[in-house]
C-alpha cells in the first residue's frame, strides 16, 4: 500500500506531466512545476476522486505546495 | 483594389487513408478504402458499425502528454495538420516573417464531441464539480485557431468558420480573401474533425444518415452507386499554407497552387436535403466560376462533394449538368469520400489537397465501389481508377447541412 505521500505525488505527475524526479515536497504547483489555475483546479479534482474526499473551494485554493497537498489529506481522511 | 494573387505553399493532412499528405495521396490513387469497423466505443445495439479512423498516430512529436489531455481530439488533429503544412511551407525559417501579418482560419464541424459526453457523464453522476476546467476550451470549435496561433506565436486574424460538411471549404475561401484582401500575408486553414463518437454516431444513424453495410465496410462508400445507402463518418484533418504570392516569391517559397475562385450559396430548402436539381449548389459554382474570372468550359477536374447519400448525390450530378451544359460530358469528376469517408467539417480541406495535388500531379483520383451508377448519373466518375490527365483548373465542392454551399476553384501555378 502506498502512502499518502507517494499517492499524492503520482497524481501531481500524472495531472501536471511533470517526472517523479521534478516533484520535492517544498514544490509549488504554480511557481515550480508550472501549473496555470486551470490546471491547479483540475489536480485538486484528481485528488478528490483518488482519496474520494470532498475539498471545499476554500479550502482548494491554500492548497498550493505538494506538501499542503499531502497535509490536507493526512487531516481529512 | 485589385485583388493580391493568393497561393498554396504548404500542406499537411490526416485522414483515415494515411497520417500525412504523401501516403494519403498515395493510398488515393491506388483506390485504396480507409473505412474498417469502429473501435473508438462499444458498437453493440448502432445500426452503423463502421467509420473511417486515424490509426497509429503517434502524438508525442507534436503535443506533450499534459497538453493533449486538456484538448479534444478534433484539436489534437488540426495541431498535427497545421504543424505538418507550417513545415512542408518553410515559413518559420524565413527570418523576416511578420508573424503579426500571420493569421489562421481552421475550423470543425462539430467539435469536441468525445470531450462534452465524457463531462456530461461525470456531471450526471457526480453533480457540477466533477466538470474539468478545461470543458470549454478542449470542446469549442475556434480552440484548433487558437492553439496553432499560441504554438507558432501568429498573431493575425483567428477564426473559425462552422458551416457542417462545407466548413473546410468556407475557412479556406475565406483565409484566401482575407490575404486578397490585404489583412494578412499568410493564413492557415482548413478544418478537422473527430465525430465518430458514441453519440454522434447514434444521431446519424437516428438521421438515416449513414450506410449500414457493416460487413463490406471498404465498400460502404459508393457515390453515384445504385447500392449506396449513406455516408460513412471519418476523422481526421487538412490544413494548408496559404500566401500572397509576392509573399511567397521574396521568401523563394515552393508554390504548389493557386487558389483561383469562391463561392458560396444557401439552398434555402431544408435542414439537411438539397433540393432534386441542385439549384443551391449550382449557384455556389457559379458564383465561384465568377469569382476566378474564367469560363465553365476552363474546368477540367471537379472532386464532388459525393458523400452517397441517395438525394445528394443526384443533386450534385444534376447541379453539374446544369452549370457545365455539354461540358459536363467532357470534365472528370470524382468523389475521394469513396474511399476516405466524410470527414465533416475536414472534408472541404483534405479534398481541396487532393484538387492541389490531381493538378500538379496531373492525376484524377478515382471514384472507388461505383459498380452500377444510378440513373441520370452518367458523368466521367474515373470509376476505371486514376489516371493521368492534363488538369488546369480543378473545383472542389462542399455543402452541408443548413443547406450551407462553398465550392473553391483551384489553378495550375502559371508565372
Amino acid at each position: 500500500m502506498s502512502t499518502v505521500e507517494e499517492r499524492v505525488k503520482k497524481i501531481v505527475c500524472e495531472q501536471l506531466g511533470v517526472k517523479e524526479s521534478e516533484v520535492q515536497n517544498a514544490s509549488s504547483f504554480v511557481e515550480d512545476l508550472g501549473a496555470d489555475s486551470l490546471d491547479t483546479v483540475e489536480l485538486v479534482m484528481a485528488l478528490e476522486e483518488e482519496f474520494e474526499t470532498e475539498i471545499p473551494d476554500e479550502e482548494a485554493e491554500k492548497l498550493t505546495s505538494v506538501q499542503d497537498a499531502i497535509d490536507y489529506i493526512v487531516a481529512h481522511t | 483594389m485589385a485583388k493580391r494573387r493568393v497561393v498554396i505553399t504548404g500542406m499537411g493532412m490526416l485522414s483515415p487513408v494515411g497520417n500525412d499528405v504523401a501516403s494519403s495521396w498515395d493510398a488515393v490513387q491506388k483506390g485504396v478504402s480507409g473505412i474498417t469497423g469502429i473501435d473508438r466505443f462499444d458498437t453493440t445495439g448502432y445500426s452503423t458499425r463502421i467509420g473511417g479512423a486515424i490509426r497509429d498516430l503517434d502524438l508525442e512529436p507534436y503535443l506533450s502528454t499534459k497538453d493533449a489531455r486538456k484538448l479534444d481530439a478534433f484539436i489534437h488533429y488540426g495541431i498535427v495538420a497545421a504543424q505538418q503544412a507550417v513545415d512542408a511551407s518553410g515559413l518559420n525559417d524565413f527570418p523576416e516573417l511578420d508573424k503579426e501579418r500571420v493569421g489562421v482560419a481552421i475550423g470543425s464541424g462539430i467539435g469536441g464531441l468525445e470531450f462534452i459526453e465524457k463531462n456530461i457523464i461525470s456531471m450526471e453522476k457526480g453533480g457540477p464539480r466533477k466538470v474539468s476546467p478545461f470543458f470549454v476550451p478542449a470542446s469549442v470549435i475556434n480552440m484548433i485557431s487558437g492553439n496553432v496561433a499560441i504554438r507558432f506565436g501568429y498573431q493575425g486574424p483567428n477564426i473559425a468558420i462552422v458551416t457542417a460538411c462545407t466548413t473546410g471549404t468556407h475557412n479556406i475561401g475565406y483565409a484566401a480573401r482575407t490575404i486578397a484582401y490585404g489583412d494578412a500575408d499568410v493564413m492557415l486553414a482548413g478544418g478537422s474533425e473527430m465525430a465518430t463518437t458514441r453519440s454522434a454516431i447514434a444521431a446519424f444513424s437516428a438521421a438515416r444518415a449513414l450506410s449500414t453495410r457493416n460487413d463490406e465496410p471498404e465498400k460502404a462508400s459508393r457515390p453515384w452507386d445504385k447500392g449506396r445507402d449513406g455516408f460513412v463518418l471519418s476523422d481526421g484533418a487538412g490544413v494548408l499554407v496559404l500566401e500572397d504570392l509576392e509573399h511567397a516569391r521574396r521568401r523563394g517559397a515552393t508554390i504548389l497552387g493557386e487558389v483561383a475562385g469562391f463561392g458560396m450559396s444557401d439552398d434555402a430548402f431544408h435542414i439537411t436535403s438539397p433540393p432534386e436539381g441542385g439549384a443551391g449548389a449550382a449557384r455556389s459554382m457559379h458564383n465561384a466560376i465568377r469569382d476566378a474570372g474564367i469560363e465553365t468550359g476552363d474546368i477540367d477536374y471537379i472532386n464532388a462533394h459525393g458523400t452517397s447519400t441517395q438525394v445528394g448525390d443526384v443533386a450534385e450530378v444534376a447541379a453539374v449538368k446544369s452549370v457545365f451544359g455539354q461540358h459536363a460530358g467532357k470534365l472528370a469528376v470524382s468523389s475521394t469520400k469513396s474511399m476516405t469517408g466524410h470527414l465533416l467539417g475536414a472534408a472541404g480541406a483534405v479534398e481541396a489537397i487532393f484538387s492541389v495535388l490531381a493538378i500538379k500531379d496531373g492525376t484524377l483520383p478515382p471514384t472507388i465501389n461505383l459498380d452500377d451508377p444510378d440513373d441520370g448519373c452518367d458523368l466521367d466518375f474515373v470509376a476505371e481508377g486514376a489516371r493521368k490527365a492534363d488538369i488546369r483548373f480543378a473545383l472542389s465542392n462542399s455543402f452541408g447541412f443548413g443547406g450551407t454551399n462553398g465550392t473553391l476553384i483551384f489553378r495550375r501555378f502559371e508565372d
